[in-house]
């Protein structure tokens, strides 16, 4: 494949700004894990997040939707800060999605249903018109035949891509993903890049905490190195890959590129 | 395909991919071959066998000859019963006792129809495809109201259509049931209530469940129903005086909710934190995401002890006869006291045991269908 090809045709950035991160810390009982964190991410930028395991990576993204809560600083999600306010929380949150690295599928409930409970839920959208979105976006993830299986029945990939489509049901402007690809075998792990990619190419916000640096060459616009809860580099992707500033983020590269 | 019937003739090979699909060996499968496996299938499990089928052959005969060929089940009193077996003629001449306590004969139609209510009432709880659903969950709504209005009526004076039986007149089976259907109903809600409370973050809610569900589990039922019917009446004022049944349901119903509640406890911290934290994600509220997420997976996990704790608290409510409330079993003990058939405590004490014996075991057969109906495969 050549270097064109491998590049996704992604829409221009916008100038909006979609969250900002200022000056933000968290802790854990006394263990500091976040330590200001400054992130500014405009509308349709592709950011992917990596580092060594307990930088606090996913605990960042999971301060954008208030999964957990932080002590010090702002985060200002589409023009609402997030504080405790329990109206903000709601108001963010149906306007981020958010895909974990175990799925988290409702096992009682079949992939149609999962994807329909929350807009008729939460957004009030009709039954059948939930159900014709939920199909929609079942098609797009490649897996409409599934829609009335229970998540027990699907294979891990698959699981992964129901999951993708649940989220994307909710109409997010944002979407988070946390691992998505950990919990994968290697087949598994190109499908479901795969939908991330067609998802990136319709301009969505993401930011996706990887170890995929494949993924991360072909769609981020921004590539973000943490470590010890800081941010300790972040670049364009051929910037960040060829050419990495830090010490701590060579090191990282060269051990994560080696094999 | 000659040698199908000779089973693995030992020695013969065939190449590669072409070995045909040959017979088990003989005596492996079908009725032999499970008498092996599961009967014979190691000396002391053959002896064990033995022994068994000896046990039942000791036992079976004299109990069916006592409860039924050598029985006598007419008469007016004891001393007709003249064959060696059981006399059921108690049975036959006390039955509605049995049943329905004192109730008025005249009024027992109101029984049946209550009853009749109640079936239709259990239905659509029970099974989700069954029709007319709606209709029928209707009923059950308003059963509280229709069933107290029936059994108790509502007036006083003999013209009414509906005059009043007092409560104490109430006894028997159908004292049992009202206090068994009403725990059941009113324990399950309130345990979930006091799980979910124990298991808030807010602390004044917290400390209340656990201090109610602590209490009421560290003292014996007979003891909250003493208090109910003896201690109450003491605080309330002078004149004032609300139905003893009335307390003995109040007291049946928390004590077995504090049981729930920790049953149900049980199944909530079985719930992955990724259930809570996806179904947040999406921004269901917290009542919407125990609603739809949560409380259904926790209840299915649970549903065995669930049942435990109904059938536990069906039979609890013999209980009630230390209060003065005469109960199936209460009756059973009552009956035999009488002159006609002083002694008779095997016949009586049988039929109670059969009666709920039939109930516990239809409560735990319709436990192991719902899970088997709810299993959707994620234990793959």
């Amino acid at each position: 494949m050549s270097e064109a090809a491998q590049t996704a045709s992604v829409p221009e950035i916008s100038d909006e700004v979609a969250i900002q991160i200022i000056g933000m810390h968290k802790w854990y009982g006394q263990f500091h894990v976040l330590k200001d964190i400054n992130l500014t991410v405009r509308r349709g930028e592709r950011i992917v997040v990596c580092g060594p395991s307990g930088s606090g990576k996913s605990t960042m993204i999971r301060c954008i939707n208030r999964l957990e809560e932080h002590q010090q600083g702002q985060i200002i999600v589409d023009d609402i800060e997030l504080t405790g306010n329990l109206k903000n929380i709601d108001a963010i949150r149906r306007e981020v999605g958010m895909c974990f690295q175990h799925f988290n599928l409702f096992p009682h409930l079949t992939v149609l249903e999962n994807c329909t409970l929350a807009p008729i839920w939460v957004r009030k959208v009709p039954k059948a018109e939930a159900e014709e979105t939920a199909m929609e976006f079942l098609e797009k993830v490649r897996i409409p035949e599934q829609a009335n299986k229970y998540p027990g029945q699907l294979s891990g990939g698959q699981q992964q891509r129901v999951a993708i489509a649940r989220s994307l049901c909710m109409n997010p402007r944002i979407m988070l993903f946390d691992e998505p690809t950990s919990a994968l075998d290697p087949e598994m792990i190109a499908e479901v890049l795969e939908v991330m990619v067609n998802l990136a190419e319709t301009g969505m916000t993401m930011i996706c905490v990887t170890h995929e640096m494949g993924f991360a060459r072909k769609v981020a616009n921004r590539v973000i190195f943490m470590d010890g809860g800081e941010i300790i580099e972040q670049n364009e992707p051929e910037e960040f890959f060829n050419n990495p500033q830090s010490e701590r983020t060579q090191k990282f590269l060269s051990q994560i590129l080696a094999h | 395909m000659s040698d199908m019937t000779q089973g693995n003739a030992p020695g013969q090979h065939y190449p590669p991919g072409q070995h045909p699909d040959m017979p088990p060996p003989p005596g492996t499968v079908g009725f032999v071959g499970w008498l092996r496996n599961n009967l014979f299938s190691s000396i002391p499990n053959s002896i064990l066998t033995i022994l068994a089928i000896y046990l039942l052959y000791a036992a079976i005969p004299p109990i069916l000859g006592w409860a039924f060929f050598n029985a006598d089940f007419e008469g007016a009193s004891r001393t007709d019963c003249t064959a060696a077996g059981a006399c059921w003629a108690l049975i036959d001449v006390r039955g509605k006792q049995f049943l329905y306590g004192f109730y008025p004969d005249e009024e027992l139609w109101r029984v049946y129809v209550a009853g009749f209510i109640l079936l239709l009432a259990i239905l659509p709880v029970l099974f989700d495809k069954i029709p007319f659903r709606k209709l029928l969950f209707a009923n059950t709504i308003l059963l509280p109201v229709t069933g107290f209005f029936l059994l108790s009526g509502t007036s006083g004076s003999p013209e009414a259509i509906l005059p009043t039986v007092e409560t104490p007149q109430w006894g028997g089976l159908l004292l049992t049931m009202v206090i068994g259907v009403t725990g059941i109903v009113a324990s399950l809600p309130i345990g979930i209530a006091l799980a979910l409370g124990r298991r808030s973050n807010m602390p004044v809610v917290r400390t209340m469940c656990v201090t109610f569900i602590e209490f009421v589990r560290g003292v014996p039922l007979i003891t909250i129903l003493f208090m109910s019917s003896v201690m109450v009446p003491l605080f309330l004022p002078e004149g004032v005086n609300f139905d003893k049944l009335l307390r003995c349901l109040i007291g049946v119903s928390l004590f077995s909710a504090a049981y729930m509640a920790e049953v149900i406890r049980g199944g909530l911290q079985a719930i992955p934190k990724g259930q809570y934290e996806a179904a947040a994600a999406m921004g269901l509220s917290f009542w919407k995401m125990m609603y739809f997420i949560i409380l259904p997976q926790a209840l299915r996990i649970v549903i065995p002890g669930i049942v435990n704790t109904f059938i536990g608290l069906f039979k609890d409510t013999s209980l009630v006869l230390i209060i003065g409330l005469f109960d199936l079993l209460g009756i059973a003990k009552t009956v035999v006291t009488d002159a006609n058939w002083i002694g008779l405590i095997h016949e009586s004490y049988a039929f109670v045991a059969v009666i709920y014996w039939i109930f516990c075991f239809g409560m735990s057969r319709y436990s192991i269908w719902l899970e088997a109906k709810l299993h959707t495969g994620h234990k793959r």
